[in-house]
């Protein structure tokens, strides 16, 4: 297996892989969260439900490790990248040829991965981390923290900027990622390109509600 | 209706492979937009010589957009900015009066410069070397018609086959990545049956050579596609991935 580091596109192989699999997990995060839109009660539940058991810690490493992989390959490639690149660059940029957003993926990434990191100081940490390790003051209940956090103004702006960067960088991730594991030809690029929109919309929409639908219309906690 | 302009090119020059490169600017007047781009190098170069300068040094060969050796970079485009074409087919009426055109070469660290201009494309050969071929014994002709293949089939075929091998792929490329070059010489042959029987080799030692001389990794960005002047799509990218893929998971 030793293709997967060697070869270039054995290398795309597991990014592409690794990105669908962190897409799944958006979808599955994406309806959970809408629950809330529902019923901050069914939300609560969810979130108790998941908690710190062992199917949610397993599921956690699995996770943690698709992201690990997502990002250390992204580093590895874009590093690579640069160097076959050579070391002069060109006097006129072509800013044409290709879409900003596949050109940049490395960039949305790291958008992505610092609001990650901010999400779940703010939310991860409280919930399974603090539990999982017996700290006090652990929440299971989700909205004790969702609700506090977007009546803030900052947090939905903060929030809304990462899921534009998210949504750019899944319009270009997800028909790449079929691309690169040779499911494409001449007749299904334009449906991939399309469909590849409509999930990256209907993952980001998902998660927009939410900010702006507690931040309007669920009652001050305070 | 075409005229004369005058212009000011702007050319990459550079000693050799070690040295540094730095651009300069030369003045030209009344070139016919009806001449090619590449009859104004001429006659830039010339002017350098009758001047007691070094000409500019770059590469063309056949001049009539087959044979893949013409390159640079014009205005942040390979072959300029025109559809289609290589440079050797851009013309001159593509240009205005009191322009500032800026030539580069391919810059890529799998095509190093020699001099000015010119990039060492020998990377290639190399990629062809390692499998972009079909085997077969020397002999009488076999009948053209003999093996039956779908026409589909056999004009996808085609439309690889009209790779020239010059590079552009990799110039446009933000990865320096050959991907594009490599997937038109492997779908051409995987198409057809007479390529089948050495497929698997083929995708993978292909692609193993491109590694081996520093090539980027592709990103799906689409630019080489746009600038390819023999219009290679990157669904062959797809198939040489699936080729390739394929090949490695059932090894």
């Amino acid at each position: 297996m030793h293709w997967l580091i060697n070869s270039t596109i054995g290398r795309k192989f597991v990014m592409s892989i690794s990105g669908l699999f962190l897409i799944l997990f958006l979808l599955f995060h994406m309806s959970m969260n809408l629950v809330l839109v529902f019923s901050l009660d069914a939300y609560d539940q969810v979130t108790q439900f998941l908690g710190a058991n062992w199917y949610a810690v397993v599921a956690s490493l699995i996770l943690a490790a698709g992201f690990i992989v997502h990002i250390l390959y992204a580093s590895i490639l874009t590093l690579q990248n640069q160097k076959a690149r050579g070391k002069d660059k060109y006097a006129v940029k072509n800013t044409k040829d290709a879409s900003w957003s596949s050109k940049n993926m490395y960039v949305l990434g790291f958008v992505v991965l610092s609001f990650l990191v901010l999400h779940m100081i703010q939310f991860w940490y409280e919930m399974q981390f603090k539990e999982l390790f017996g700290m006090e003051g652990a929440i299971n209940r989700g909205s004790e923290l969702i609700v506090p956090l977007f009546k803030q103004p900052l947090y939905v702006i903060v929030y809304l900027i990462a899921f534009v960067a998210l949504w750019l960088h899944l319009t270009h991730g997800f028909w790449s990622a079929l691309h690169t594991v040779g499911w494409n030809n001449t007749i299904w690029m334009k449906r991939l390109k399309n469909i590849s929109y409509v999930v990256a919309t209907i993952i980001v929409a998902g998660f927009t509600v939410i900010p702006i639908y507690v931040y309007f219309f669920v009652p001050s906690p305070f | 209706m075409d005229i004369d302009i005058n212009i000011k090119v702007k050319v990459w020059r550079q000693k050799g492979p070690k040295e540094k490169g730095r651009f300069e600017t030369y003045g030209l007047k009344n070139i016919s937009q009806g001449s090619s781009f590449l009859e104004m190098m001429d006659i830039l170069n010339e002017q350098l010589i009758n001047e007691g300068k070094e000409p500019v040094v770059f590469d063309h060969d056949c001049r009539e957009g087959i044979c893949g050796i013409c390159s640079l970079y014009i205005d942040g485009y390979p072959h300029g900015p025109d559809e289609d074409i290589t440079t050797c087919q851009l013309h001159m009426r593509k240009f205005n009066e009191g322009d500032t055109i800026t030539v580069e070469p391919w810059r890529s660290a799998g095509f190093p410069i020699i001099k000015d201009l010119m990039v060492d494309r020998t990377s290639f050969d190399k990629i062809i070397q390692a499998g972009g071929y079909v085997s077969v014994n020397t002999g009488g002709a076999p009948d053209a018609n003999s093996i039956p293949i779908p026409r589909h089939d056999a004009e996808a075929a085609m439309d690889s086959a009209a790779c020239i091998g010059c590079g552009a792929c990799v110039a446009a490329c933000k990865n320096g990545s050959a991907m594009l070059f490599v997937a038109a010489k492997v779908t051409q042959l995987a198409l057809l049956p007479q390529g089948r029987a050495e497929a698997k080799k083929r995708a993978k030692s292909m692609v193993a050579k491109m590694d081996e001389l520093g090539f980027g990794n592709c990103t799906n960005t689409g630019a080489c596609e746009v600038e390819c002047p023999k219009n290679i799509a990157i669904t062959d990218i797809a198939r040489l991935n699936y080729e390739f893929l394929n090949a490695k998971i059932r090894d």
